[in-house]
């Protein structure tokens, strides 16, 4: 087969204001072939490909496409060149139904009655029996699950037509099945003489999908190589760039007694769906216990009613020999819960403060912090200043905004805060989401330091492999309730995988 | 039977400034755009028309002069949001302070001079001698036929055609509209203009049909309401006819029960429409507790392309 380069960049530099995202990086992809584009958060991956989407404008460098010098001015100039992007998170109206979404900014015709509308849905349905890639083309966004909003991204992308498919992240938000069948499609795609470029930082799918893998670090390109000229290990070795840290060691603890205790609880959400249904768990002194499961099937409620955000419906809440009542916030930080929110900047850190009253937040009513209602604002920053270092976190001082803090010290100092108070239970909602290796390894070690001394965490986490990495005892959940529960010895990642899909029934195990 | 066809037809003759407004802020916010300057612009539109018709003694003149200065008044206030990305809220606030003073500036000179003639009727032939619907159709004049008109158009416009899914599109998920090769800014501008242009042909409306002379903040709040109708409506044209005319009748109710020798004080009376709203306010956040508010998505938000998501 004669390849042809579809796509070539060159000496590419993007900054945004004195930070540099991409270097000097060279990258280029053939036609007919799964390109995977492999980095850890934050290496510059995403930034190069919003270039050749026409998000961003490189600073310099050059870009062509299919053997033209091409400037990609905007989105509408790259899918007018031929490139489609599926953002990480969709770029999807989610009021507008899927066929609206994937004509939208389509100039002809300018009325649209509703024969126009069928003759659509017709010709969207026959692209996405093609491509195995189903839906219902008359439903609202908001409707639909994340798995075919991602397929309607994949749709829209060539139903314009383009020869170049980039897809960022895009099995971050899939069980492993979804993940599976979109890869089948991606080699019928490629197969079609498309191009398709995979960000990602997940070596198994870089080695079960693509054809030639780039690395990239800290904004510069490192390695291009041949699937098979290359392993995962070494992949994973250019990626972080230096050897990879093997599963955790821990030392076997006793299993202590009873410390919370969820019976049956139910919780409705927003707009009167129910987002905990029947859900009961368990969680001894001195233990990690993982929840994994695949976004939105309750984790962000299970913590929010724990630390007292949200009031449920029915069922039993114990923590620490006492029945929880009402939801109180000031009553499960005084009980001794700590709460690492799922996003720091939204609900763990006020942005535009600095970072002493940050810190203060969970204890400015004690005697030490306060007298009278008064804050004591000299021992506070002498206070915060021991935390900052115990923490290592780098700010410039303490009065800097913590919204100008990297996503790594921002947690770290939401940390400081969590951990200071010497929580009973711990629960950290992907508390990893985000940072860089260095970062995430200071997280887990704070997490296993907590658990060796007797303290409990509940880890609810996306990531799997951190799940498995760092629990003592793994609970899968699925549509508000625990499906699944292994010990750390008997884990493995199919079978999570089939219970994170509800494959898996929990009530054939018990049988 | 009488008197219910009376308080129709007053509902519509007072409801339908209300509507236009109600449509043109529509417009705005359903491209993303907080539009609190309605009083202002309605004010404006008013103020202009008085004038314009004064001088000129042409009512197409006077028309034209309204959509002119409510157009400017949309090209500055879309460049104070969409280009200089300052806060809506307060663009809008000033947006009605300016025009409130503006226009009883300008006014002054005019103050209860009646204007030289009115807005013609126009009767649909054949419609008198149907029983009832000619009673309340019979002698509407042009600008209610062009209410009417409107809110069909709006409405297919809206769901029926390619720049209607764009508009619902910038309103709800602008970086999406981008990518999709819509042009956010321009859209938002386009709309911007043409819903002020609805919004000072409210107060034209008022002027020229309700009460056709000018008086300092002759509105009376009526851009406030149609604020909240934008609301009660929850975007959509159709619904917003019912809203207005169900206002415009509660507007007429207080002065009804005067004429019939009412002995509740007419303050109270005069109250009756903005007590209204903010009952019907009440019960509809009741009412939709669970439910989305209907209300676009990035309403509000500034979009500006290369900030980093």
């Amino acid at each position: 087969m004669t390849t042809s380069v579809s796509v070539e960049m060159s000496r590419i530099c993007k900054k945004f204001g004195k930070v540099m995202a991409n270097d000097q990086v060279d990258f280029s992809a053939n036609a007919g072939e799964i390109h995977a584009l492999l980095g850890e958060n934050g290496a510059g991956k995403s930034t190069m490909m919003c270039m050749l989407s026409g998000v961003y404008r490189p600073t310099s460098g050059d870009i062509r496409l299919f053997g033209k010098s091409v400037k990609i001015r905007s989105p509408k100039d790259a899918a007018q060149l031929g490139v489609g992007m599926v953002f990480q998170n969709f770029r999807l109206v989610q009021t507008l139904t899927a066929a609206e979404n994937i004509v939208l900014g389509e100039k002809s015709s300018f009325w649209r009655g509703s024969k126009w509308m069928r003759d659509k849905q017709e010709e969207i349905r026959g692209i996405s029996e093609k491509f195995g890639l189903p839906f219902p083309v008359d439903r609202p966004i908001w409707q639909l699950s994340v798995g075919e909003q991602q397929r309607i991204e994949i749709v829209k992308t060539l139903y314009r037509g383009v020869g170049l498919i980039i897809l960022d992240e895009p099995t971050s938000v899939l069980t492993p099945g979804e993940a599976s069948q979109l890869f089948d499609t991606l080699v019928q795609l490629k197969a079609e003489g498309k191009t398709i470029i995979l960000t990602t930082h997940k070596l198994k799918e870089v080695m079960a999908v693509a054809d030639r893998i780039s690395v990239m670090r800290k904004g510069r390109m490192i390695h291009t190589v041949d699937k098979s000229a290359t392993s995962e290990r070494e992949l994973a070795q250019i990626m972080v760039g230096k050897e990879m840290t093997p599963p955790r060691e821990m030392a076997k603890r006793q299993k202590g007694k009873s410390l919370l205790s969820v019976q049956h609880l139910d919780v409705l959400a927003e707009l009167g769906r129910k987002a905990l249904d029947n859900l009961s768990l368990e969680v001894h002194e001195g233990e990690i216990v993982g929840v994994a499961g695949v976004a939105g099937n309750g984790q962000k409620e299970l913590a929010e009613v724990l630390s007292g955000l949200l009031p449920w419906k029915r069922g039993k809440i114990v923590f620490n020999g006492q029945e929880m009542r009402t939801a109180s916030v000031r009553n499960a930080i005084e009980s001794g819960i700590s709460h690492v929110p799922e996003n720091r900047m939204k609900s763990g850190l006020a942005g535009s403060l600095g970072v002493v009253d940050n810190l203060l937040f969970k204890s400015y009513r004690t005697k030490e912090r306060s007298l009278l209602g008064f804050l004591r604002i000299g021992s506070n920053r002498r206070w915060s200043q021991t935390l900052v270092e115990q923490f290592d976190v780098k700010t410039p001082d303490l009065d800097t905004p913590v919204q100008q803090l990297s996503g790594g010290n921002q947690q770290k100092l939401l940390f400081a805060r969590e951990i200071h108070r010497e929580p009973l239970l711990m629960i950290a909602v992907h508390p990893t989401q985000g940072l860089d290796i260095g970062a995430t390894e200071g997280v887990h070690r704070l997490l296993t330091n907590l658990r060796n001394s007797g303290k409990s965490v509940l880890l609810i986490s996306e990531d799997l492999d951190e799940v498995l990495q760092l629990s003592d005892r793994i609970l899968v959940i699925y549509n508000g309730g625990i499906i699944g529960e292994m010990a750390r010895e008997e884990a493995d990642r199919e079978r999570i995988g089939e219970y994170m899909a509800g494959l898996r029934d929990s009530g054939e195990e018990a049988v | 039977m009488d008197m219910l066809i009376q308080i129709i037809v007053a509902a519509v003759g007072s409801g339908t400034p209300l509507l236009f407004a109600t449509l043109g802020g529509i417009l705005i916010e359903r491209s993303g755009i907080i539009q609190l300057g309605a009083e202002g612009l309605m004010l404006m539109g008013a103020v202009v028309a008085c004038i314009a018709y004064i001088h000129t003694g042409s009512l197409a003149a006077a028309l034209l002069a309204v959509f002119a200065v409510s157009a400017l008044l949309g090209v500055i206030h879309g460049f104070l949001t969409v280009s200089l990305v300052s806060n809506q809220i307060v663009c809008g606030l000033a947006m009605t302070l300016f025009g409130a003073g503006l226009s009883a500036y300008l006014g002054k000179p005019y103050s209860g001079n009646p204007i030289p003639g009115s807005v013609p009727k126009w009767d649909m032939p054949g419609l008198e001698s149907i029983p009832l619907i000619g009673d309340l159709f019979a002698h509407l004049d042009v600008l209610t036929w062009l209410s009417f008109l409107l809110v069909i158009l709006m409405h297919l416009f809206i769901h029926r055609t390619s720049w209607g899914l764009h508009l619902r599109a910038i309103g709800d998920n602008p970086p999406t509209a981008d990518v999709m090769g819509i042009r956010v800014q321009a859209f938002r501008y386009g709309y911007i203009v043409v819903g002020s242009m609805l919004i000072g042909l409210a107060g034209a409306d008022m002027l020229l049909v309700y009460s056709p002379t000018w008086t300092e903040g002759m509105t009376a709040g009526r851009g406030w309401i149609a604020i909240a109708l934008i609301i009660f409506a929850r975007w959509n044209p159709v619904r917003a006819l019912f809203c207005a005319y169900f206002f415009g009748a509660l507007d007429t109710v207080g002065f009804r029960f005067q004429l019939l020798g009412s002995h509740i004080p007419s303050y109270f009376l005069k109250m009756i429409p903005y007590l209204v709203t903010i009952l019907v306010l009440m019960y509809l956040g009741w009412r939709n507790r669970n439910k989305p508010s209907g209300s676009p998505e990035a309403l509000g938000m500034p979009y500006i392309r290369e900030q980093r998501f």
